[in-house]
């Protein structure tokens, strides 16, 4: 398949709300599906025990919300009102659970109103992360947790998990991370061969296979990319910062894109590419995966790490990825990236690093303000 | 039917002993610190979720400053919109919390407190966040901007069932002890566990008059307003627990209120109206919007907001460690929003209120988001009476009285009537 049709078919899986590949695989595995909200989520440890995690990151810009609206306040970001309308509409019936984090307060009262509101049809857990990773008992919490999990979906399921299982399950998702990285790093090396819009539809479909059908999309799209015949054009090489959790309109990543700027590298659907490094499958496995949050995670607004502060992590990313600027696009009322902006604005002026803000929201539908924003930027930059 | 509200406001509080004794106690309290500040002696910010470490910290010889405290008493003294404004030229958005923006803002301009006191800088930061994901931030700013090593408490959520898991608190204990090694160094003083032990039993003992004071509020009239007059009690809790100063000033709080009890006195002249109150008050209109309940005869019996000590929560002497570590995890901003309904439900049955209020602030997505399904859940599944308000906790921007009073006064007129059609007596208004 050329790329044209692979990423066709991406946009195709993406704009069905029905997720028909979800009830076939349980049709096929008699399997159960099991939603994680954003950010990070142990997939490894869902995909063991025989369930495919789903990834629910919200409604788009295509969906209605017409009754969440009256559970939360008129202050809420979207992510939390869309997710609530889609479950209200039964949109979400194809899930037997789903999992909440520690992110930020909307998303944990959200996984109560869900609790209240959709349990027992759907079971409803939160994870705590920890957030003291400095701490040296923070990897023995996070066995207890993780162990806590692994009970819980045991006991959905009926039957045990066993440490091969869990073994094969890390093992598919460092392939699949691997491959997402190879992708990222065209993005930086030849970001005219790859858009993000291209490479955020890539990634996305992920969200609703298991780890090696994913795998083997994004080894087709890798075989095809070096065989574009694409020119590279006169932008500028940005970083963007801010759209982890709430994800913006796949139009929103164009417009950035037009207005004449290669996105090198982002934290777009960030826990599905959570390590930068393998997870190791030597040892007990619960406690490498414990192991490997706590040390060779992504950094994140979410997770926080006093040993190496976001903001010189920031500029580190800056630097590896060879960009010239910022580019903060982040969700209305999302308050892990509002309240990181101001120390990730305070570094980028003393490191002379140029930056731009923009505020979406998923549900948006016109982006002309925005695009103007970015190319007085981008001229500002190429003119300077 | 329900007559006209009288426009003459009636401004009702309790002005008793304890009132003064409370000022005093504060006042203290910020002298010390504006001492320690001159002095450059080792202080601790600190939040009021964790405010039990302060018993750890005074015995380190450490003092503590609440950024928290500050932005209350910057947005009641109608103070905190500059330093907003201050925080929000740096890059904050209008849409984070006012009380970390009031506080960055003051910093900014030059630490003073709203008294026009200085500040002490503090030495170190602990986090200890108890569900609010914000103050992780807030703390990490502060630490930012100060210089100051920053140490985060991780406080597990109560997540799966109705307590902490045993882990959780090991988990917690474990960072206590690397906190008490950074303060033994810090202070240059040994922990003595005997002298912890005989703070524990000090805090102990007030928090036994606090939960007795508390329960008073079942009485019909109750004793003082749960929420208004609760907020005032609450500086002494968290500066003084621990100390003999606490004590005293509790157990005299006690027997004033069960004496007022005794006499069948109440905060307002007449009881006409009981409700409880979910989340925090407007600050900055903390006078104006007490008057729209209290026109009404309307008197809070319960609140989350003053159930800063854990319910049926004391320490304990003989577990001193474990004990500090599960204050921050037991609180009920550590817990989810089912348990928080709980609460509230045991609070308007026990108390027998009449009614649910809801003050749904901005800034505090903690206690704001899923307050619709609060609505929905008091309203349609246990038919209580809910009235829900949306402004801000420190942000004056975000209060209209019109409006407010528009919606309190609708409220009470309709449960005015119900209570009438439920053969309930109604008293006529004073006029």
């Amino acid at each position: 398949m050329d790329f044209e049709s692979l990423i066709a078919q991406c946009r195709e899986m993406i704009d069905n709300p029905l997720h028909p590949e979800v009830l076939s695989w349980k049709e096929k595995t008699g399997g159960k599906a099991v939603g994680y909200f954003p950010v990070y989520s142990p997939l490894e440890i869902v995909y063991a025990n025989g369930m495919l995690p789903v990834g629910i990151m919200g409604g788009g810009n295509k969906l209605d919300v017409e009754r969440a609206d009256s559970y939360f306040g008129s202050f809420v970001c979207s992510i939390v009102k869309s997710t609530t309308e889609l479950a209200l509409r039964g949109d979400l019936k194809y899930l037997d659970g789903i999992f909440f984090h520690s992110i930020c307060d909307a998303a944990r009262n959200l996984s109560f109103v869900f609790k209240r509101n959709f349990s027992p049809q759907l079971f409803v857990e939160y994870i705590h992360f920890p957030q003291n990773p400095s701490s040296p008992s923070a990897v023995k919490y996070l066995v207890s947790e993780l162990e806590r999990v692994r009970k819980k979906l045991e006991e959905v399921n009926g039957r045990p998990m066993t440490e091969e299982n869990l073994k094969q399950s890390i093992h598919a998702y460092n392939e699949n991370r691997r491959l997402m990285q190879n992708l990222y790093r065209i993005k930086a090396e030849a970001p005219h061969l790859l858009s993000t819009p291209e490479a955020y539809l890539l990634t996305s479909v992920g969200n609703w296979l298991p780890p090696e059908d994913h795998s083997m999309i994004l080894r087709a799209a890798l075989e095809e990319v070096p065989k574009r015949k694409i020119r590279p054009r006169d932008k500028i090489r940005v970083v963007l910062e801010g759209s982890f959790c709430e994800q913006p309109p796949l139009e929103l990543l164009e417009v950035v894109d037009e207005a004449g700027c290669y996105i090198v590298d982002d934290d777009l659907l960030l826990g599905r590419r959570w390590y930068e490094e393998e997870i190791p499958l030597d040892g007990n496995p619960v406690h490498s995966l414990a192991e490997s949050y706590i040390n060779r995670a992504r950094y994140s607004s979410v997770s926080h790490d006093w040993r190496r502060p976001r903001s010189q992590r920031l500029v580190e990313r800056v630097k590896q990825s060879g960009a010239t600027a910022v580019v903060f696009c982040i969700a209305k009322f999302c308050e892990p990236a509002l309240l990181d902006y101001p120390l990730f604005k305070d570094v980028l002026e003393r490191e002379g690093i140029p930056h731009v803000s923009l505020e979406f929201e998923e549900k948006m539908w016109t982006f002309e303000t925005l695009k103007t924003s970015v190319e007085t930027f981008v001229e500002s930059i190429l003119f300077d | 039917m329900a007559k006209e509200v009288s426009e003459k406001k009636e401004k009702s509080q309790y002005q008793g002993r304890i009132h003064q004794m409370q000022k005093d106690l504060m006042a203290r309290w910020m002298a010390e610190l504006e001492q320690a500040a001159e002095n450059n002696e080792p202080t601790a910010c600190l939040l009021v979720a964790g405010s039990n470490l302060a018993i750890l910290l005074r015995c380190l010889g450490i003092h503590q400053v609440y950024p928290e405290l500050n932005s209350l008493q910057l947005a009641i003294r109608k103070q905190s919109l500059p330093y907003i404004q201050i925080a929000e030229e740096k890059g904050y958005s209008t849409d984070v919390c006012s009380y970390v923006k009031a506080d960055v803002g003051a910093f900014f301009s030059g630490n003073m407190s709203s008294l026009g006191t200085k500040l002490p800088k503090p030495t170190l930061v602990l986090s200890c966040f108890s569900g609010c994901n914000v103050y992780i931030k807030w703390f990490e700013h502060i630490a930012a901007y100060t210089g100051a090593p920053l140490y985060v408490i991780d406080v597990p959520f109560i997540r799966s069932g109705e307590g902490p898991c045993p882990e959780d608190i090991d988990y917690v204990v474990s960072q206590l002890k690397e906190v008490i090694e950074i303060c033994e160094k810090m202070s240059g003083k040994k922990l003595d566990y005997d002298q912890l032990r005989e703070s524990l039993v000090l805090a102990r003992e007030m928090e036994r008059s606090w939960l007795e004071i508390k329960e008073l509020t079942k009485n019909i009239p109750s004793p003082y307003d749960d929420y208004f007059d609760c907020i005032t009690l609450m500086g002494p809790l968290v500066a003084y627990r621990g100390t003999p100063e606490g004590v005293e000033f509790f157990h005299t709080a006690l027997k004033e209120f069960e004496e007022r009890v005794r006499l069948g006195i109440g905060p307002i002249p007449k009881e006409r109206f009981r409700m409880v109150v979910e989340s925090a008050p407007p600050y900055p209109y903390f006078r104006t919007f007490r008057d729209l309940f209290t026109r009404w005869g309307a008197c809070a019996v319960g609140a989350t907001y003053t159930t800063p000590q854990p319910p049926e929560f004391l320490h304990d002497p003989e577990r001193p460690l474990e004990s500090l570590a599960e204050y921050p995890i037991q609180i009920f901003t550590n817990r989810g929003l089912v348990q928080r309904y709980q609460l509230l439900e045991k609070y308007v049955r026990e108390r027998s209120a009449d009614a649910l209020i809801i003050h749904s602030v901005k800034s505090c997505r903690l206690f704001s988001v899923g307050h619709g399904d609060m609505r929905e859940y008091f309203s349609k599944k246990l038919y209580i009476p809910t009235l829900m308000l949306e402004s801000d906790l420190e942000d004056p921007r975000y209060f209209s009285e019109a409006q407010m009073r528009n919606r309190v006064d609708a409220f009470f007129e309709v449960l005015e009537h119900k209570k009438y059609l439920a053969g309930k007596t109604i008293e006529s208004h004073a006029t």
